[in-house]
């Protein structure tokens, strides 16, 4: 949790589920940007699998999910089945034509498109340095 | 019954702290009502912002003030 006062109430919880394949993992650097970029806050999907109570009452609470899946198995979207969460935003990265493999040197390219399909599901007008102009996360009790 | 306020000090945390207390008040349940603000303490409880709240271990609210009703459910079970 980041040194700071009361959540925004718009802020946007993104989970990605960070998995052992070259989509796995662009789930988990888009999800990093997209934080440090302000767009929204990346959470800790294993903290809801592991059904710890602080984890899935606040994916319960939060107004705004974007849940990224790298494949079709469909990993994040099943935690959030198992955790009785059903209102998100949901993202598959091989959805988005990226193929599946072990290649871990991800593209610029494939990170900003993750980026861009993610801030459009959420109906996020930029992507990117733009993000900061729109950000969702707006500091002490905003 | 333990139950704790989790936030580091703003105008939302302190409203839920007296949402809270009010409830205790007025169900006459016996509880220690304690404010959590020390941010390693929060984290500890993994939540995603504050103030949450907290019921005998149990994190029952996050990131918004709860209503008084809330909080009278959950201390009365």
């Amino acid at each position: 949790m980041e040194n700071k006062c009361c959540a925004a109430n718009n802020e946007v919880m993104i989970l990605a589920c960070s998995g052992g394949s070259n989509v796995g993992q662009l789930s988990n650097r888009a999800a990093v940007e997209l934080t440090q970029e302000g767009f929204g806050k990346m959470y800790c999907l294993a903290g809801i699998g592991g059904q710890l109570k602080g984890f899935v009452q606040s994916a319960k609470d939060v107004p705004v999910i974007a849940a990224i899946d790298g494949c079709a198995v469909g990993c994040a979207k099943a935690i959030l089945k198992n955790a009785g969460i059903q209102d998100y935003n949901y993202i598959v990265l091989t959805d988005l034509g990226i193929e599946k493999n072990k290649n871990f040197n991800l593209s610029d390219e494939d990170i900003t498109r993750v980026k861009k399909a993610v801030a459009a599901a959420c109906n996020s007008p930029k992507t990117g340095a733009e993000a900061s102009k729109f950000s969702r996360v707006v500091g002490c009790c905003g | 019954m333990d139950i704790k306020v989790l936030g580091p000090g703003c105008a939302k945390c302190q409203q839920t702290e007296k949402v809270v207390k009010e409830a205790v008040a007025e169900t006459g349940v016996s509880a220690t009502v304690e404010k959590v603000t020390d941010i390693r303490k929060i984290a500890e409880y993994g939540v995603f912002g504050t103030p949450a709240v907290v019921v005998d271990g149990d994190v029952k609210c996050v990131g918004k003030v709860p209503s008084k009703q809330d909080v009278k459910k959950w201390i009365s079970k």
